[in-house]
């Protein structure tokens, strides 16, 4: 039998106002208005948020993995960019 | 990230790593194992872990699929509103459970239709303790007190499972769990403070559901040649044997304070182990059931198939709703 599954959907959740939306799983659905209904009932069954994105799986653009390295590491070795880097004298280190 | 769709536009699938690439690769994938590290859906694993997992968690995703079945038979026949809204968030739950779990596998390359098809089709396994029949109302509390309490103690470590959509995928059917649990034991309370027919009704219950649940646990250590293979992996942290004897330390008190006796006359506390012993599991019995023979088997399966069927329609309508609408949507831009 040829069956059509239905598109998947990545599903963002912000628990309350003054919080991110964060990443929390997703769930398939023939259109946005659908992916937001289906992500209601799977994912805030217990008031878990205030709002939700839904955003086309097919949509996301991602970093590829394997490039963790030359993506990543450049960022190791400036620990000038920690405040922690500067040794203030006492008096003013709590700066 | 729960997706397979997330690589660069215009970048070059990977193809298939020669060996030597591979050897590189997997020392790197044991020593980020080794120190705990979490492997996310698009990073390089081994062949087998991700068949291993794929397997695991559509096992898990299809049985609390098919666990909505025995609880649902009562949804109907709840004796008060309050036990029936109860009753419905439950199983609400346990279907959501299924879809978290579903998703997460589906991050290892598998599509929710080759999965679906494989528990249809009797390929997949799902778990055994859902072939048995819920025969009254106690049975509804027993399987809330001891399904989801046994459940509860085989999911917990899996929250800390090396496989990160899999584990937080557990963080969020743990949180739910407990509810589950505490409803079983509250509708049994109820049932233990009526009459000497409801009390009976509950020990009948007892009497039918206490074994089965320590099986859900899965065979003796001796006897699970691939547990070794996912202690290694991160994706077993805790042994079945030891599991089950968490198990059985924890419910033992909550017999006592419920008025039931546990259906085994070699239970008793051993003061040199420290954990309660227990008599001998009938592990015929289990393999009956997992081979398929069970007394709901067939009835589960088909169920789930002509749920499947009935649905076919719809789920056909609203793909071509979906596509009728973008193309006006197209034309009308
Ligand atoms: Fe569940
Ligand atoms: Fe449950």
């Amino acid at each position: 039998m040829e069956r059509k599954e239905w598109p998947l959907w990545e599903i963002f959740v912000r628990s309350k106002n003054g919080l991110d939306h964060k990443h929390c799983g997703s769930v398939h659905a023939t259109d946005a208005r659908m992916a937001l209904q289906v992500a209601r009932d799977v994912y805030t069954r217990r008031q878990e948020g205030v709002s939700i994105w839904a955003v086309k799986a097919s949509d996301i653009v991602a970093s590829d993995p394997d490039a963790k390295p030359e993506l990543f590491d450049p960022a190791e070795d400036k620990i000038y960019r920690h405040p922690t880097f500067y040794k203030l004298p006492d008096e003013v280190d709590h700066m | 990230m729960y997706t397979q769709a997330l690589d660069i536009p215009g970048q070059q699938p990977k193809g298939k790593p020669d060996a030597v690439e591979n050897a590189a690769y997997q020392a790197e994938f044991d020593a980020r194992i080794d120190a705990g590290a979490t492997i996310e859906a698009k990073d390089w694993m081994p062949e087998a872990y991700r068949k291993t997992l794929i397997r695991q968690i559509s096992q898990h995703a299809h049985s609390e699929i098919v666990g909505m079945l025995p609880e649902g038979n009562w949804i109907s026949r709840a004796p008060s509103l309050k036990r029936k809204a109860i009753l419905l968030a439950k199983v609400q739950d346990e279907g959501g459970h299924g879809l978290y779990l579903y998703a997460a596998a589906e991050t290892l390359g598998v599509s929710r239709d080759e999965l679906t098809e494989a528990l249809l089709s009797g390929k997949a396994k799902y778990s055994s303790i859902f072939n048995y029949p819920t025969l009254n109302w106690a049975d509804v509390g027993v399987i809330g007190w001891l399904v989801d309490g046994a459940a509860i103690m085989n999911q917990i470590p899996l929250c800390k499972c090396s496989y990160g959509p899999y584990a937080r995928a557990m963080v969020r059917v743990c949180k739910e769990e407990s509810f589950h649990q505490r409803q079983g034991y509250d509708a049994l309370l109820a049932m233990m403070g009526g009459t000497e027919a409801q009390r009976e009704m509950v020990q009948d219950a007892v009497n039918r559901w206490w074994w089965p649940s320590l099986m859900m646990f899965g065979p003796h250590d001796a006897d699970s040649p691939n547990s070794g293979q996912s202690m290694r992996w991160g994706i077993k942290r805790i042994s079945n044997d030891d599991l089950r004897q968490k198990f059985v330390d924890a419910t033992v008190p909550q017999a006592e304070v419920l008025g039931v006796t546990l259906p085994d006359p070699d239970l008793t506390w051993n003061e040199d182990r420290g954990h309660y012993d227990f008599g001998t599991i009938d592990w015929d019995e289990f393999w009956n059931v997992v081979n398929g023979h069970g007394q709901c088997n067939v009835d589960r399966l088909a169920t789930r198939v002509k749920a499947w069927e009935d649905g076919a329609w719809v789920r056909e309508a609203a793909i071509a709703h979906a596509e009728k609408q973008a193309a006006r949507e197209k034309a009308a831009a």
